[in-house]
């Protein structure tokens, strides 16, 4: 008997509630707002009320009169998302949900360009990837066109137009034949950002060596070394001077300073001598007679 | 009571073993222990053994000053030129080693002259060397004397050597980049031969490192053992069995070790090399001369190395790469030169080699790296 009074007690007070949601009446919201726009959300009803919006990395809490019409200025919400609106007045309490989008122009352009360094003629070997952002750092979802342009040291510059999916465009290009630092620029309307790619040369080609007496020791030393495309293999390269004779072997790693590399080894008379650099091996030299 | 009886036979005969290590104590192990309670401990120098058994103490203990005072023919050079024989005169591995043991062996004597074989087994962060000297000892009144067999260390005379080898920086990506913003390319590294092998009770994967690019790096190889069904049986790295510092285009050999795993539990192996762009510099060069490869029961690849350049070279590792008749890698090892490379001197090292590795090996190919006190390469 007492549970049932209860019940019929709970009934009358939802009731009675919901008749004064029905009183204050509906807000009134914009389905989508641009991020850094001025909005207005309408209520209805009377009396106090605070209205509370809630959002990605963003909440606004405003004291409202209920019946009227309260303004937000350019820049109150700023964040792309998804955002909840609470208007509480009285003991009702109003919900309701609209979307920020990103401004349509980007503003900023955050360019990934892989690899920094890569050898020279390598098909495909360069990607760029741009995420397009609007002023308030939001990614803009609307399709963009951005154009890539790689312009090197030497030859036209390689030039792709790609429209972004999802706020992001990427292409792939060649690196060049010469070496050299690269201008890979990306440009999204007015914005650009820019990024340096080394293209610096591949395995050297035709590694040669020539050998002359100075004593007991041999002056070794090779002709400039340079790859297959006739750029200049840089200083530091290791180059492995190697010496077999009978019974016994010498080796020296050697760095290229001015395009060559030279050293002195001990003079062996039917020694073999041969020269190589990574996995390219250069000419074998046999000195002397034994 | 068994248990009993037990516990009171192995108490009895502890303390038997202490008394008798303190009533007799081995020379050798006095010096691990580090005893330093002085020439109490050593005996008389009344035979050429115990002579030579009491300066290899004090060269234990780092007592130079009471091992050079007992030496026969200490006028002929200074204590210095024995300190520097013995723990060098540039900081090397040979500076910072200590006495692990030592033994004596009689060749022959006569009443007043003897031949004596001191090996002095030095311990050192990257393991033990071994150093022979063959001694003569003589007897003066009724002491014997060591005539100590003084290795010079060569001077490098005052002179100036102009270096213009290449140097690398880096400037790397701060921390107040932005997201996009670039950062320095990791250098390019490929492996350009790996072959695993069942050996010891394990497996040894040993290959070939090469760094492709145009920038120094700094590189390493990591293997994991997979099973049939994908699972990791085990993961190692190569540790100090590589060249760490790789050159543009340069080559290093290393060798992974997993001990009790049976290759035939293994399905496939997974290798990561790794290398991050590091300042270094192309100097110092050293060519690495007279490489032989000695075989017999302790077979060895043995050379010298030259220092080419100016700058005194601390510690030399030097890692040699083993091939069959067929170019097939068979083996990679390592040893490590003693002394500091003064440049221009050649000092020796050698590496161990298995025997029946050695038997097979047709070619052999070694490279260097070097540590030097004030640059690291």
């Amino acid at each position: 008997m007492r549970s049932g009074l209860t019940f019929f007690a709970g009934l009358i007070l939802l009731a009675a509630g919901q008749l004064a949601l029905a009183q204050n009446g509906s807000l009134g919201l914009p389905k989508t707002v641009e991020a850094g726009a001025a909005f207005s959300i309408h209520t209805t009803g009377s009396g106090k009320g605070v209205l509370y919006i809630v959002g990605p990395g963003q909440i606004l809490r405003r004291d409202v009169q209920l019946g009227e019409t309260l303004s937000f200025a350019p820049g109150d919400m700023h964040n792309a998302g998804h955002y909840l609106v609470v208007l509480t007045g009285g003991s009702s309490t109003e919900n309701g949900a609209f979307d920020v989008t990103a401004v349509h122009q980007a503003t900023t352009l955050s360019f990934i360009a892989k690899p920094s360094r890569l050898p020279v003629d390598l098909h495909d070997g360069i990607s760029g990837v741009v995420y397009v952002f609007d002023t308030f750092h939001n990614l803009v979802l609307q399709p963009t066109p951005v154009s890539f342009q790689l312009s090197g040291v030497a030859g036209a510059p390689q030039t792709r137009t790609v429209t972004s999916k999802n706020g992001v465009a990427w292409t792939k290009l060649d690196s060049a034949s010469k070496e050299g630092a690269a201008q890979f620029e990306a440009r999204a309307g007015n914005v650009t950002d820019k990024r340096i790619i080394q293209q610096v040369p591949g395995d050297p080609c035709k590694l040669k060596m020539d050998v002359r007496p100075d004593g007991q020791q041999l002056q070794l030393e090779t002709e400039p070394v340079r790859d297959c495309s006739g750029n200049a293999v840089p200083d530091g390269t290791i180059v492995t001077f190697t010496e077999i004779y009978d019974g016994g072997q010498s080796t020296v790693d050697v760095p290229l300073k001015r395009d060559i590399a030279k050293t002195e080894m001990p003079a062996h008379k039917g020694a073999t001598i041969s020269v190589a650099t990574g996995v390219v091996m250069g000419n074998e030299i046999r000195w002397g007679k034994e | 009571m068994t248990g009993r009886i037990l516990a009171f036979i192995v108490t009895l005969v502890t303390v038997a073993l202490i008394v008798v290590g303190t009533v007799w104590p081995f020379q050798s192990a006095l010096v691990t222990a580090g005893v330093d309670s002085g020439a109490d401990m050593l005996r008389p120098s009344s035979s050429p053994q115990a002579a030579v058994e009491n300066l290899a103490t004090q060269i234990g203990r780092r007592d130079w000053e009471k091992a050079y005072s007992s030496l026969a023919d200490k006028n002929e050079f200074e204590e210095t030129d024995f300190v520097r024989d013995l723990a060098g005169s540039y900081p090397s591995l040979r500076s910072h080693a200590s006495l692990d043991s030592f033994d004596v062996r009689p060749q022959h004597a006569s009443a007043d002259d003897a031949q004596v074989k001191l090996n002095l087994r030095w311990s050192t962060v990257v393991g033990t060397f071994l150093d022979t000297r063959m001694l003569r000892v003589v007897k003066t009144g009724d002491r014997w004397s060591v005539v100590w067999p003084l290795v010079k260390e060569p001077h490098v005379p005052p002179q100036v050597i102009a270096v213009n080898y290449l140097r690398w920086d880096v400037i790397y990506r701060g921390a107040e980049d932005d997201w996009g913003a670039q950062d320095v390319e990791s250098p390019h590294v490929r492996i350009v031969d790996m072959h695993p092998v069942d050996r010891g009770g394990g497996v040894v994967i040993m290959g070939e490192l090469l760094n492709e690019d145009v920038v120094p790096a700094f590189v390493n190889v990591k293997a994991t053992l997979l099973a049939k069904d994908g699972s990791a049986l085990a993961t190692e790295d190569s540790f100090d069995k590589i060249s760490h510092v790789l050159l543009p285009r340069q080559v290093t050999p290393f060798l992974i070790e997993f001990h009790n795993v049976a290759l035939s539990q293994v399905d496939s192996v997974h290798m990561q090399p790794s290398s991050t762009l590091v300042a270094a510099s192309a100097d110092p060069v050293v060519e690495i001369e007279d490489q032989h490869l000695n075989p017999g029961s302790q077979a060895s690849l043995s050379g010298k190395l030259l220092n080419q350049s100016g700058q005194v070279v601390n510690v030399a590792h030097v890692l040699g790469t083993f091939y069959d008749n067929t170019g097939q890698l068979i083996w990679v090892s390592d040893g490590y030169a003693e002394r500091a490379l003064l440049p221009g001197t050649p000092e020796t090292f050698a590496m161990s080699v298995p025997p029946d590795i050695a038997s097979k090996v047709k070619t052999e190919r070694a490279v260097t790296t070097t540590y030097s006190s004030n640059r690291f390469q």
